[in-house]
């Protein structure tokens, strides 16, 4: 955990904290509120706008980012939680060629409108990376934190089995 | 042409890439430099007058940069020329907790919102109305009184035909009551909308929004500026469903504070005030009685619909008609009456839905039918059967159905389930039920009076041979950029990718009215082929004349034009292009969609017309366990009549998402109040189906190629809702034997049922009793019998 640089003031000014966070392979350094979510200082202060935010509550899932490889949902984290850790965004998941997942969610048509499509992708990428060859109940149990209004999950669900087909034929594991 | 490369074959959409990588660009993505952001101070009181609103204290906060109140934008405002009634920021009176009264611009959001909380508001709070009983009963000061007497925004009653002799030619009538609960659209979006102010003196505004052109007239009237000084660009829309098309106080708020600051300025709104911007399904409470004979065949029906519209109007008046308009594009029904009346309530206003107006009729219509067959002694299904209207006939209330494709959805779903096997065999617990519906392809009108096209598309072609396409239509997740780029491609013989699209924004793009009434595909996409047909047939001319061969033999495939008697010649369509831009100058072609005259010929009639309508089945199967309470949907099927499939990937997507929605609506969804606060403005309370609640759904897709449509083609996307919500009550019904008129079917309805059942009651859940409201005056109208169905092709080709 990240010590306060500056303490709270008289002035009720807030305290900060410096963080060092590796973000999609590339190490930032930044200075944070103790009061930031991960969410804002993705989007804001890196301006990583593929995360979205959909609820305010922990909710719906479309703010879900890797976390040292493990899908949080980063409305639910504070940036200095993040400290010392690696983040990986819809932004990192692309190398040369989409990533199987991507590919998947394009294929199989697993989004309409997209807003949650991010979150959606992540959750589905931690998914396999624990369980290579779920059955389509386990797909439903590893997605079930992530709402969509627009697909009724058909597809989603096709998405995620066609990337995970598509992991084991070129022998990679959850790609993170 | 029925030999398509595109049309038809199933494929991903050409938005995919953008929106798997995060780079699609959501308003609240946006960000310009020395941006500022707003909040809003909203009412704390269901209803009450303002009598103090001091925001010194506000604008001495630092940080904040300008404050404004009602007096900065005292037009009024809302979708409808009829119901002008919405302020940006209240003046003198607030009508629901939520409703906006002051507007902050700061450096940032929490400065923008501590600022917020220093305006000192005095408010008198006036008596509430909650619900329709209580704005059409309860004594005290109204929240408006228009024409139609206190509370009440409007009324309807139509009679087609002579419906009391009509009755009395029946053998048996039944009246049965319903009730349908409100729902909200939940967009997985947040509304966002982001100004700036441009040097030149106009102002731009990114939003989320469904109606890019309707919200360009609303920032007209309401800044006092010609439409040339404002652009209105829609980003892709996270959601919409209906809730993204009014033009929004948001909106309005930060092109003003754009205006004042000269700074650009966002405004996200938060979820909790998602649900105060709300515009859905408006809570209906219905009546229904219908005649028939004893071999089944109806002779008259009598709608009664109240509908609980919130505090303002938004698309009321049309919603109210939509109650009553649809009835008879389903069955065949020659003598019908419709009461329709929307009342205000201190609730936020509601509006357009998915299904608009008609997911209530249709759930009220298919359980009463289940009803009304079995007194008969008829299989509610051979009831049904007996009654579907028939392609290219005039309903009694004038409206003209084209391609119609029910008796074979009807078929083939009850074929897909095992229906007839199922109903009544399954063991106790377990059910299956069905419905059926019709909707509207778009409607045949817009909502201001005018004579110009609905849709209009420009292309424009050069010797890189890059199609860029224009259109002021926006993607709300439907697929319509896919749409556009597919039917263009087909004309052209290229691939959708080949279409750079530039759409939804008002600087750049001819008029599109917008991405509702499930207009889209068929209107920009008829705008689209003609704009397609007209380029191609300027290159076919050049490349006749370096081809030396007519002009009807050129042919366009595979990013090739070739005379079509040697396909193996020819040149590509870069090269193409380059001759005709050199023999013509430079290439662009144009196409426009205007819906044929279709309204009856009476006032109100202009509601329901469409130029074609879709039909679609269900079948639901459920486990009701009569312990827990809790239902279960156990598989949907669905049968749906696109007219033609233009992308079976596309309307696999919309059909399903359709029924996701319905089946949200009838088992769970429900905005609650207490004390004039929404009690569950959030997505942890307000109910929304996850992957676990989500059965199989098997779709079947029926083709009846429209012949006004697209390459055929008709609506997929809100039709398919509606069969969903009858059908699981029917099932519920079958599984347990309880009766439920009224959605949604909670556990606690459930179980509410079972012990009156216990107790030897008829286990039916819904209300009891109608206000006792009725419009004087009746308007009759003779209906079109024998007329003659003209049809208005717009593609020879199609």
């Amino acid at each position: 955990m990240a010590v306060a640089e500056r303490q709270a003031g008289e002035d009720g000014i807030p305290p900060t904290y410096p963080i060092t966070v590796s973000v999609n392979g590339k190490e930032h350094e930044a200075t944070v509120e103790g009061r930031t979510l991960l969410v804002h200082f993705i989007r804001d202060t890196l301006g990583l706008t593929g995360t979205h935010i959909g609820c305010d509550t922990t909710s719906c899932g479309a703010c879900t980012v890797l976390l040292d490889g493990r899908a949080v949902k980063s409305c639910a984290i504070l940036a200095v939680q993040a400290d010392a850790r690696e983040i990986r965004t819809v932004e990192g998941l692309e190398t040369d060629v989409l990533h199987p997942v991507q590919k998947g969610f394009v294929e199989e048509h697993g989004l309409q409108c997209g807003f949650c499509t991010p979150g959606m992708m992540l959750a589905s990428v931690d998914l396999l990376e624990k369980n290579p060859n779920p059955t389509e109940d386990e797909i439903r149990h590893g997605i079930a934190g992530n709402l969509c209004r627009c697909t009724g999950y058909v597809n989603i669900v096709k998405a995620v089995q066609f990337a995970a087909k598509k992991l084991q034929e070129d022998g990679q594991g959850g790609g993170t | 042409m029925t030999d398509f490369s595109v049309i038809g074959k199933p494929r991903g959409r050409v938005d995919g890439p953008a929106k798997v990588t995060g780079q699609a660009q959501f308003a609240d993505d946006l960000h310009l430099p020395g941006m500022l952001f707003a909040k809003l101070l909203r009412s704390p009181v269901p209803h009450g007058r303002i009598k103090a609103l001091d925001t010194s204290r506000a604008e001495a906060l630092s940080g904040v940069v300008a404050v404004l109140t009602g007096k900065d934008l005292p037009e009024k405002y809302g979708i409808l020329p009829v119901s002008q009634d919405e302020e940006a920021l209240c003046t003198e009176k607030v009508r629901y907790v939520g409703d906006p009264i002051a507007a902050v611009a700061a450096v940032d959001e929490d400065t923008a919102e501590r600022a917020t909380e220093l305006i000192a508001l005095e408010l008198e709070e006036l008596p509430s109305y909650m619900t329709i009983e209580e704005a059409l009963e309860k004594e005290g000061e109204p929240i408006e009184t228009l024409r139609f007497g206190p509370n009440v925004h409007k009324a309807v009653s139509l009679e087609f035909g002579d419906v009391e002799s009509a009755f009395a030619k029946a053998d048996h009538t039944r009246e049965d009551l319903f009730f349908y609960e409100g729902s909200t659209h939940l967009p997985m979006e947040q509304h966002a909308a982001v100004a700036r102010w441009e040097p030149e003196g106009k102002v731009t505004l990114w939003s989320s929004t469904q109606t890019p052109h309707y919200v360009h007239r609303a920032l007209a009237k309401v800044l006092g500026l010609p439409m040339n000084r404002i652009r209105v660009i829609a980003t892709p829309v996270g959601g919409g469903f209906g809730g993204k098309s009014d033009p929004f106080n948001h909106e309005i708020v930060v092109a003003k504070l754009a205006i004042v600051t000269g700074k650009p300025v966002k405004l996200t709104l938060t979820r909790e005030e998602v649900f105060y911007a709300h515009r859905g399904r408006h809570p209906t409470l219905m009546w229904v009685k219908t005649g028939v004979r004893k071999d089944g065949a109806i002779t008259a029906m009598h709608f009664r619909s109240f509908l609980d519209g919130g505090a303002y109007g938004s698309y009321g008046v049309v919603s109210t008609y939509y109650t009553g308009a649809l009835q008879t594009t389903t069955y065949k029904i020659p003598a019908y009456k419709f009461e329709g009346t929307r009342v205000y309530t201190n609730k936020p206003p509601c509006g357009p839905k998915r299904g608009h107006g008609t997911p209530q009729p249709r759930f009220a219509i298919e359980v009463h039918f289940e009803h009304l067959a079995r007194e008969l002694g008829m299989d509610p299904i051979d009831f049904r059967l007996k009654n579907l209207v028939e392609p290219f006939t005039y309903t009694a209330n004038w409206l003209r159905i084209t391609s119609c494709g029910l008796r074979e959805c009807v078929e083939k779903v009850l074929e897909a389930s095992g229906f007839r096997d199922k109903r009544g065999k399954l063991p106790e617990g377990r059910g299956v039920g069905f419905g059926l519906s019709a909707y509207m392809s778009g409607a045949s009108l817009p909502v201001y009076w005018n004579d110009m096209p609905h849709s209009e598309v420009q292309l424009k072609v050069d010797r890189s041979g890059t199609v860029a396409l224009f259109s002021g239509a926006i993607d709300i997740g439907q697929g319509s950029d896919q749409v556009l780029a597919a039917t263009t491609a087909e004309v052209l013989g290229l691939e959708p990718e080949d279409i750079h699209l530039i759409t939804a924004d008002t600087d750049l793009t001819p008029i599109d009215l917008g991405s509702y009434s499930s207009r889209v595909t068929f209107m920009a996409g008829n705008a689209a082929i003609q704009a397609a047909e007209r380029l191609r047939d300027q290159i076919a001319e050049a490349m006749a004349a370096k081809l030396d061969v007519p002009t009807d033999r050129v042919a366009f495939r595979n990013g090739r034009v070739m005379d079509a008697q040697r396909p193996e010649g020819g040149v590509s369509w870069e090269e193409a292009c380059a001759v005709a831009e050199a023999a013509q100058g430079n290439l662009m072609s144009r196409g426009a969609y205007k819906p044929p005259e279709l309204s009856g010929p009476y006032k109100g009639s202009g509601v329901g017309p469409s130029p074609a309508y879709s039909y679609s089945a269900c079948v639901a199967e459920v486990t009701a366990d009569p312990e827990s309470g809790v239902v279960e949907v156990d598989k949907v099927w669905i049968a749906h009549d696109v007219g033609r499939s233009l992308n079976p990937t596309l309307v696999h997507g919309q059909v399903e998402g359709s029924v996701y929605m319905g089946l949200g609506e009838v088992l769970l969804e429900e905005q609650v109040f207490r004390h004039g606060l929404h009690k569950i403005p959030s997505m942890l309370e307000y109910k929304s189906p996850t992957t676990k609640d989500m059965p199989p759904i098997e779709t079947i897709l029926v083709e009846t190629v429209d012949p006004e449509g697209p390459f055929g083609a008709k609506e997929c996307g809100q039709g398919p809702l509606l069969p969903v919500i009858p059908a699981v009550a029917n099932a519920v019904e079958d599984a347990i034997g309880a009766r439920f008129h009224e959605i949604p079917i909670t556990p606690e309805k459930v179980l509410s049922a079972m012990d009156k059942a216990a107790r030897g009651e008829e286990p039916l859940i819904g209300p009891t009793s109608l206000p006792d409201y009725h419009l004087g005056e009746v308007l009759r109208v003779d209906p079109p019998d024998g007329k003659k169905v003209e049809l208005f092709p717009m593609h020879e080709e199609t």
